[in-house]
């Protein structure tokens, strides 16, 4: 992550609610994060993390009420997205932000054939006829490895990944800056996965998008991502370059996700689970919301929120044990 | 020699479609040993699912011997097919769909007890809901409590302690935490395992997550396409795969680490249609190193080293 790159997002202390009519939910708290031109960054997270709202705060669409964006600012390129008309939105979505959602079962129209989908994305935000939309359109499935004549099929005639696919197509037809992939392969197999992850680094070399890809799966990330951010109740708790992040974790509960992990070389090791649960959004506690379930708190964490430290240029960290300069997780020692 | 508990031989299970017979499991031969784990692995559409459900007959196989300690169980007749069940239970995917929602936890747990007639008397039985809730980590005061209220773990931890109420010898679990968050996922793991150590139970282990199959099961057999292609113990399969799928398929998976993207095969296409397949490899179309005979002819699985069969012309 040089500083000289272009920065295509940049998110600025984002807090994001849900009000309900008893109680609030606090799914984003005070996040800031930036891509640049070209590079990934992995959120990572578990359920209830907060990832998806982070996502669908910047394209604006956390559903209001009960969604509340309370302050921060969120950048993309030089527009101030939420300083936007509801008209200028439109402008924007699918064109200069798009998104890639979890289930491709549910995020294709199920009576329009596949190539009128695409080109629909097309017509919307470029100035050319439907003929030339639709050209473009088979253009786009064949670059996302369909060929041409199954444009004038439905949905329902392709498999899981196939779909997957058109979804990357309907979301890459106008080149935007930046995309948005939230857990992308989930609901695909592991041979499907990899097909689709190749498709999306390859699309990443050939027009340089900025992407934030939202997972839970640590190996899908140390494949395709440059930067990492560890999401956790609502916070990031670190971030850093994939290789600070995986090598030279910080955080205990970016190490407690480690530990989860079956390790495919020491089979015969024991997992070491995180004990307990995540915090109700609703109720979290006052300190570290992640001080309940960690081996290493102490009064403190429990007592005032940690603040993002600096580790390096690119890596900061969330925790308040290192006011102790001695302070080290179990996996920073021997690795 | 070993103590074999439960041997499959040439199971079928055929579906009928408008479009012609569903070959879910097609001619699947194992044997799990008695207090081991035997992890069947594939993608979705491998016939995994059914291969477990047919070992209790919770699907009705259409062909092919089950015999579970010394007897076929196929040959049972209701009544003591009902009572084969107390040895043989499973353990569900999805921890949503898979309770009553209108049952509390109580109810839930005592439900086999009481079908059995395990234990008699309410206060005998809350004893044993309350002490197999325990054994699985759920708090005593949730016993009231319905599985809405409940996030995946815990009620994947309700379907556990359901399964052990009437001290099975043998589990199928299937996919018992795909539906679950990493951090939980290892706690299921661990409370499986030390399970199995305590009741000396042998498991069937149903997944489609090679790094847990690795982690969890001393056997693997891999399916594609209604039929195991090949089967070894785990440390010999993933040191030593032969048939090209299986080798693809280690290879897609996403490692946690810097550059463990080693030579990756990535295969084309997808599966093919399980209705009437032709008498050739299944894997044929996407496999790299398709010759000619493979096309025409079914392989047939072979050991190849003492434990370790496959079915691939080519090895």
């Amino acid at each position: 992550m040089a500083d000289n790159q272009e920065i295509v997002l940049d998110v600025q202390n984002l807090t994001v609610q849900y009000v309900l009519e008893d109680e609030t939910v606090e799914a984003v708290n005070d996040i800031s994060l930036q891509v640049s031109k070209g590079t990934t960054l992995g959120l990572v997270g578990e359920t209830g993390a907060g990832k998806t709202t982070t996502a669908l705060a910047i394209l604006r669409l956390v559903p209001d009420p009960p969604g509340v964006i309370k302050s921060g600012s969120i950048r993309v390129g030089d527009i101030d997205i939420l300083s936007l008309t509801k008209h200028q939105l439109e402008k924007i979505r699918g064109k200069d932000v798009s998104m890639i959602f979890q289930d491709p079962m549910t995020s294709l129209n199920p009576v329009f054939t596949v190539g009128e989908q695409i080109a629909e994305s097309v017509l919307l935000h470029e100035r050319v006829s439907r003929t030339e939309a639709y050209e473009k359109a088979k253009e786009l499935l064949e670059m996302v490895g369909i060929p041409k004549f199954r444009s004038v099929e439905y949905p329902h005639q392709f498999s899981g990944g196939m779909k997957q696919r058109v979804v990357i197509a309907i979301a890459l037809a106008c080149n935007p800056k930046f995309l948005i992939a939230d857990e992308p392969t989930t609901a695909l197999d592991v041979t499907i996965q990899a097909q689709v992850l190749e498709l999306m680094k390859n699309l990443k070399q050939k027009y340089g998008t900025a992407m934030i890809l939202i997972t839970h799966d640590l190996g899908i990330v140390a494949d395709i991502c440059d930067e990492v951010a560890v999401m956790y109740a609502g916070r990031i708790v670190e971030k850093g370059t994939l290789e600070e992040v995986f090598n030279h974790t910080r955080h205990p509960y970016t190490e407690g996700l480690f530990n989860s992990l079956p390790n495919i070389h020491r089979r015969h090791e024991d997992l070491m689970p995180i004990p307990g649960l995540m915090p109700d959004p609703t109720a979290l506690p006052e300190g570290c919301s992640f001080a309940p379930r960690c081996s290493y708190a102490t009064a403190a964490c429990r007592e005032r929120q940690p603040y993002p430290r600096s580790v390096s240029l690119t890596h900061t960290v969330r925790c308040t044990a290192y006011d102790d300069p001695n302070f080290m997780i179990r996996r920073g020692r021997h690795g | 020699m070993d103590d074999i508990i439960l041997e499959v031989r040439n199971l079928k299970k055929y579906f009928k479609t408008p479009r012609g017979k569903l070959h879910a499991v097609d001619n699947v031969n194992f044997s799990v040993v008695r207090g081991k784990t035997l992890g069947i692995v594939g993608e979705s559409g491998c016939g995994k699912t059914t291969t477990g459900r047919c070992l209790l007959r919770l699907v009705e196989p259409t062909s092919g011997e089950i015999i579970f300690e010394g007897t076929d169980i196929r040959k049972l007749g209701r009544w003591e097919m009902r009572k084969k069940l107390r040895e043989m239970q499973i353990i569900f995917q999805d921890p949503f769909s898979s309770l009553d929602p209108r049952k509390t936890v109580l109810q839930t747990i005592q439900e086999p007890i009481i079908a059995n007639r395990l234990i008699r008397g309410k206060a005998a039985i809350e004893n044993r809901v309350l002490e197999l809730m325990e054994t699985v980590g759920l708090a005593e005061r949730l016993i009231n409590t319905y599985p809405h209220e409940l996030d995946g773990g815990r009620r994947q931890r309700i379907g556990i302690a359901r399964a052990i109420a009437i001290n099975p010898k043998f589990i199928v679990c299937d996919e018992p935490i795909s539906a679950l968050d990493v951090s939980i996922q290892a706690q299921i793991l661990n409370l499986l395992k030390n399970l199995q150590r305590k009741m000396e139970l042998t498991y069937i282990f149903i997944t489609h997550d090679l790094s847990v199959v690795n982690y969890f099961s001393d056997e693997v057999a891999v399916m594609y396409l209604g039929q195991i292609v090949e089967k070894a113990p785990t440390e010999e399969l993933f040191a030593n795969p032969l048939h090209p799928y299986t080798k693809a398929l280690l290879s897609a998976i996403p490692l946690p680490e810097i550059g463990s993207r080693r030579g990756r095969v990535i295969l084309k296409g997808e599966i093919a249609s399980p209705i009437d397949p032709p008498d050739a490899c299944r894997f044929a179309k996407r496999c790299e190193c398709a010759v000619g005979m493979c096309t025409e002819k079914a392989p047939q699985l072979r050991e190849v080293k003492p434990g370790h069969t496959v079915a691939c012309h080519l090895v």
